[in-house]
């Protein structure tokens, strides 16, 4: 419902016609239909804030840009300046603080918004600044022909323009005379000015509220009745305003405050306001608010009752307070210095660490004393308890980002003393070419880290050549190499065969989600004859791995090694014996065979691809399958039962909480973008074994064609030999069969936040972060799913539970190219493309087909009910072969492809 | 000159290639950029080539003829660094209106011999209108990032005489390019519309940006569609991008520029990136191929060469986009 007696319900933006406000700073902003609320940073705004107006007199610049980027930190994507003060020359101030923001790219990376009452400080901002920057403001308030000339040079210096609802008679105070300037305004700008529509702002003004003046009491409601009728009447324009203003009586307490601008922007928003100068931390989750304040601040801002005012003034008393108190227990700083290091080491806490570090420093003659003494024997009382299986890998990574933190303090000291690095050696780790996922080697290399052993982190995507050449530019003990998906397999094949031309005899590491030890001991192991190759199965055997293969232990340790790889591959070439297979004819007519059956294929309501841009991101933490975040960190067992398991569960419920602390911010502060391409198609299958992709239900139209994969094991009796084409309706049934395909993403933003998380050394954010957008991104693919189910596909009437889902127990299977159900990698592309992916979500593939960002979900849709997950195991040359020439990739290549699933090598 | 919207509707344009690589051709000397106007000038010349429109204008217009010749519907006037703040390296402010005005004149009395010969392939001249040499966004000195060496008022005026030179000078439209720093073109467009008012002129204006590395960013930093947004306020022809990358590293951002501007687009890239002698050394054949893919996925409508490009460059993509209708 719409608080404008006109309108009903929420605002809806109805202008598609005319084009989207662009803005950009180093990177664009564009406001959409579905942008919800752009919020412009406040805190740079001398007449708002008497710190920011201290730094500019002082010519504290460096401090007033720390405040700008905490702004665009914080998830402002507008900063508004303004230099507006008697005290200071607010052109020049002006000029040189746009001039420093120019080169930072961290804060220059949004729009400006040039913020003064004055215009020969506007115009010398915009001479500033190659971005399109937003002006605020004109108004009509000294006349129209200073209105003209004005918005003729904005229109001229290419900037979009906030116009406050103001005349010559004044401020407009009342619903009549907001509307009424606001499309005079509109009139000039559009039909004389020639202004783009779209780039026009209008301030309906944002007055006080509960000032105890009756002529105050309508004034929220006249903005959002004002703000209503802007929006459906004038095309293209926005509305934003200053929202603390609606809380100016209440100054001092900010439990109530916040609630107001909650509340506020809740009504507003609602009735189409789409940008706004906010504070988001003076913000309160609108669900949050305590009910009966709630309904005190409503009755106001609603106008609802003739003593509302008095009754939230009489409120407010009860609810004075600053809001969220912490209690810390500070008892442990009585404790003598290695016991205080010890406690920060232990338990995570970097507030004190930079403090004690210094406090050792002193104590010591060199600083590297203060690692080999006070921090080793923190960290050994760390490693200890680990080992005792009474930490967990969630606090061990925390005691790693304290541990950096104090190794960093002390670097310069320790360079300046020229004292050498006695580290216990030296391992590079790195994510293979073709892949971008890193969070179990980020994992390992902390672990390490934390036990002294110095850390050459090559990153993702990381080429054979350049780990060789690093390794041996930085003579290293022993390399690591990790990877996901299953191309990554081939290329540590390609390092560990580079290492052997190389005639290197390092040891190798083998790690990651589909590495194991049969295939590090049957395809790694052989090509790699000079040194060892070992499979390490997790993080925490990672350190023993490493310390025995530094150790005097050393040979006896590869001489057992050796021996188990030649056990492993002796059992593995007795398996592979015992397994028949069935050319692919006959697996063809092994078949998993459905009666087809008209009323088994559901008509979908959509044909072709839908985008969904910035996908609400609290809808699906609803969806999010806790049990493989908990695996991510070693803590294996199900969630929710994790949460009070004996020795893990303590563990688990501070990771959990951490997780959701960060999966808040993630949400308020739209750390990560979701996107998703999903689309459905006419189908059938042809040849047994692939799928025809149409345009339209005339089916003469082929957009494409997917090549399935067949199992080929010989089955017991009544078992099929099964594979995907089987789920689509034949072409020659004659019965319109449809095939969906998505594409979604939860990672668009990562890097930024992950960087930020790495310059601080804060090895456990980062993992957290990574782990929790896998988790979205999964989330996402499942809630894509069900709405396909019920919406775009629309066969399934009654929502199943949380649990269900989880469990999925649904009709219908979404198996993504390149794992179980197909293992062909090279399907990828063919999907990307009809979905135009990479467009639509951002999500690119790498050369081993990745997919950019690593949080993200690909997959096909079938609907019919006796669809289901199977994998195709290993198959014979045969089909190689007929995968090879029906795709036209070569013999070879195809091989490499599905090198995990050949049967003949 | 809405003739040429027109033909863009309905065919690839080709603008020419690189100036300065055929003018080494002539191995020119000190003597040949004073000749009738700087005689007496105390600093040496050599090496300015925008002086040539008025010493040599014999071989400026002669490779202009080799480029047209060569099949080029579009040339650039040899007045990229025709502004007082460029000219000042060389103390040769007041050389600044007189090297557009020339400049385009001289390009235009080629084109119409052309134009004449063959009125079926218009010939059209593009003033050209370069970055100069100093940034408004990036500070000279590290140490000081707030400081300027010039300012966007200083800019507009330099630029306002080299595009009235230009105009005057019978240009068809304006090109600014190799645009590094985002705002100094901000100052070059608003200079255009503060002249076209003044002379009443409505000449189509091209905009090509240059991406200086795989970062697929501007040298001031901005991302090629931060880029577009900020110079789609002035009512372009044309957006594209030129110089720094060889074609192939051009086409991620072409793409961009193609599905988000409102106007035409263009690519006039380097003959790929200089070798160890700083020499380019993409053939005409190996650009030409590049550009066909450009040309085959629909991404421009207007293409030629920048650095190392020569009219066999030229001739190349100009066969090639015959052969490509819109």
């Amino acid at each position: 419902m719409s608080l404008h007696p006109e309108y009903s319900g929420t605002y809806a933006y109805k202008w598609e016609h005319l084009p989207n406000m662009k803005l950009s700073g180093l990177e664009p902003l564009e406001v959409t239909a579905a942008s919800n609320f752009v919020n412009i940073g406040e805190r740079t705004n001398v007449a708002g804030s008497r710190k920011f107006l201290r730094l500019i007199k002082d010519e504290e610049f460096d401090e007033a840009l720390s405040i700008a980027r905490d702004q665009v930190e914080g998830g402002a994507q507008i900063i508004d300046i303004n230099m507006d003060d008697g005290l200071i020359d607010g052109k020049e101030a002006m000029v040189k603080f746009l001039n420093l923001i120019a080169s930072e790219p961290d804060i220059s990376r949004v729009p400006i918004m040039i913020d003064s009452s004055k215009w020969d400080i506007v115009e010398a901002g915009l001479q500033c600044v190659q971005g399109k920057c937003v002006v605020n403001s004109i108004s009509l308030k000294e006349g129209k022909e200073k209105f003209v000339a004005e918005a003729k040079k904005i229109r001229q210096y290419g900037a979009a323009v906030v116009v406050m609802a103001f005349d010559e008679l004044g401020q407009a105070d009342t619903y009549q005379r907001r509307v009424q300037i606001c499309e005079e305004s509109y009139r000039i700008l559009v039909d004389e000015v020639k202004f783009p529509p779209q780039d026009i702002i209008f301030d309906p003004n944002v007055f006080p509220v509960a000032t105890g003046m009756e002529e105050h009491r309508k004034n929220a409601m006249d903005f959002f009745q004002a703000t209503r009728w802007i929006r459906e009447n004038l095309p293209g324009a926005h509305v934003s305003g200053g929202i603390s203003n609606v809380s100016f009586s209440f100054r001092g307490n900010n439990i109530v405050r916040e609630a107001m601008h909650s509340a506020f922007l809740y009504h507003a928003i609602n009735e189409g306001l789409d940008m706004g100068i906010v504070n988001p931390a003076m913000l309160e989750v609108y669900d949050d608010i305590p009910k009966d304040l709630l309904t005190h601040v409503e009755d106001v801002l609603l106008d609802r009752r003739d003593d509302a005012t008095e009754r939230l003034l009489e409120f407010a008393e009860t609810v004075t307070g600053t809001g969220k108190v912490r209690v810390v227990n500070l008892e442990w700083r009585e404790g003598n210095l290695q016991d205080k290091l010890t406690h920060s080491l232990v338990k995570g806490i970097a507030d004190f660490i930079e403090e004690d570090v210094e406090e050792a420093r002193q104590v010591v003659d060199e600083p590297i004393e203060v690692i080999e003494g006070f921090l080793m024997n923190g960290m050994n009382v760390v490693g200890d308890l680990f080992g005792a299986g009474k930490m967990f890998l969630p606090q061990v990574v925390k005691s790693a980002r304290v541990m950096k933190k104090a190794v960093a303090y002390l670097l310069p000291y320790i360079e300046a003393s020229k004292t050498e690095n006695r580290s216990k050696g030296k391992v590079l780790m790195a994510t293979v070419k073709g892949d971008v996922h890193d969070i179990g080697k980020n994992i390992v290399s902390v672990v390490l880290g934390c036990n002294n052993y110095d850390i050459i982190d090559l990153g993702v995507m990381v080429p054979a050549n350049k780990i060789l050449a690093a390794a041996q530019e930085h003579q290293v003990d022993v390399i690591g190499l990790s990877g996901l998906i299953t191309p990554s397999l081939d290329e540590m094949v390609h390092v560990a065969k580079e290492m052997e031309y190389l005639d290197m005899d390092l040891p190798l590491l083998i790690g990651g989600a589909t590495t194991s030890k049969v295939h590090t001991a049957v395809k790694i192991d052989q090509h790699y004859t000079k040194g060892q190759t070992i499979y390490v199965l997790d993080a925490s055997r990672s350190v023993t791995v490493v310390s025995d293969l530094l150790s005097d232990k050393k040979d006896g340790f590869i001489e057992n090694i050796k021996q188990e790889y030649e056990t492993v591959r002796t059992n593995y070439a007795k398996k592979k014996g015992f397994k028949k297979f069935l050319p692919l004819a006959e697996a063809r007519q092994n078949k998993f065979n459905i009666e087809w059956k008209a009323e088994d294929v559901a008509t979908p309501k959509l044909i072709g691809i839908e985008q969904l841009s910035d996908y609400d991101l609290n809808e699906l933490r609803e969806y999010i399958d806790w049990t493989p975040f908990f695996h991510t960190w070693e803590l294996r067992g199900k969630y929710p039962a994790i949460l009070e398991h004996e020795t893990m569960g303590e563990e688990a419920s501070k990771l959990f909480r951490d997780a959701n602390i960060m999966l808040d911010k993630i949400i308020s502060e739209k750390w990560l973008t979701a996107k998703a391409s999903v689309g459905i198609w006419p189908a059938n299958s042809i040849n047994d074994d692939d799928i025809e992709i149409y345009a339209d239900d005339n089916r003469d139209t082929v957009l494409h064609t997917q090549f399935g994969m067949r199992q080929q094991l010989k089955k017991a009796k009544a078992a099929s030999n099964v594979c995907v084409a089987d789920f689509i309706a034949p072409k020659e049934s004659g019965i319109k069969d449809y095939i969906g395909g998505f594409v979604v993403t939860t990672g668009l933003g990562i890097e930024k936040k992950v960087a930020e998380f790495e310059a601080d050394h804060d090895d456990y954010n980062s993992i957290l972060l990574k782990a929790l957008a896998d988790r979205l991104a999964e989330a996402f693919a499942e809630r894509l799913h069900e709405l396909v189910r019920q919406s775009y596909w629309g066969y399934e009437s009654e929502p199943l539970d949380k649990a269900d889902l989880i469990k999925e127990k649904y009709r219908g299977i979404r198996p993504a190219p390149g794992y179980p159900a197909n293992p062909d990698h090279t399907e990828k592309p063919g999907l990307f493309e009809l979905l135009n992916a990479e467009e639509l979500t951002g999500v690119s593939l790498t050369e081993s087909m990745a997919m950019m960002p690593a949080a993200s979900v690909s997959g096909w849709y079938f609907a019919h009910p006796d669809a289901h997950y199977f994998g195709v195991g290993k198959v014979k040359t045969d089909q190689v072969e007929r995968l090879a020439e029906a795709k036209g990739i070569e013999l070879k290549r195809m091989k490499q492809w599905l090198s995990s699933n050949l049967a003949d090598e | 000159m809405n003739e040429i919207r027109e033909i863009l509707k309905k065919r690839v344009l080709v603008l020419d290639g690189a100036m300065g690589t055929m003018i080494q051709r002539y191995k020119l000397e000190e003597e040949d950029f004073r000749k009738n106007w700087f005689e007496d000038h105390p600093d040496s010349l050599k090496g300015n080539n925008d002086l040539l429109v008025l010493t040599r204008p014999d071989v400026i217009k002669a490779i202009h003829a080799e480029y047209l010749e060569a099949g080029a519907d579009i040339i650039e006037t040899n007045t990229f660094s025709g502004t007082t703040i460029a000219q000042a390296d060389y103390n040769l402010e007041k050389a600044a209106y007189d090297i557009n005005y020339y400049g385009a004149k001289i390009a235009k009395e080629v084109c119409e011999e052309f134009t004449a010969k063959n009125p079926n392939k218009p010939r059209f001249v593009a003033g050209s209108i370069g970055p100069t040499n100093v940034t408004l966004s990036i500070s000279p000195d590290v140490n000081d990032p707030g400081f300027r060496n010039t300012s966007f008022n200083k800019m507009v005026e330099a630029y306002s005489e080299q595009v009235k030179g230009l105009i005057k000078g019978g240009s068809d439209l304006l090109l600014v390019e190799t645009i590094f720093d985002t705002l100094n073109a901000k100052a070059a467009l608003f200079a255009i519309e503060d002249v076209q008012t003044e002379l009443g002129t409505d000449l189509p204006i091209m905009v090509s940006g240059t991406i200086t590395d795989a970062s697929g960013r501007t040298l001031s930093g901005q991302t090629t569609e931060a880029f577009l947004i900020s110079v789609q306020h002035a009512n372009l022809l044309s957006i594209g991008l030129n110089c720094a990358l060889g074609a192939s590293a051009l086409r991620p951002y072409l793409q961009i520029l193609k599905n988000k501007a409102p106007f035409f687009t263009s690519a006039h890239p380097n003959a790929g990136l200089p070798n160890e002698m700083g020499e380019y050394d993409e053939t005409p054949e190996i650009m030409a191929d590049q550009i066909k893919t450009f040309l085959d996925e629909g991404l421009v409508n207007i293409v030629g060469g920048c650095c190392g490009t020569t009219p066999g460059h030229i001739k190349a993509m100009a066969d090639l986009a015959a052969n490509y209708s819109v």
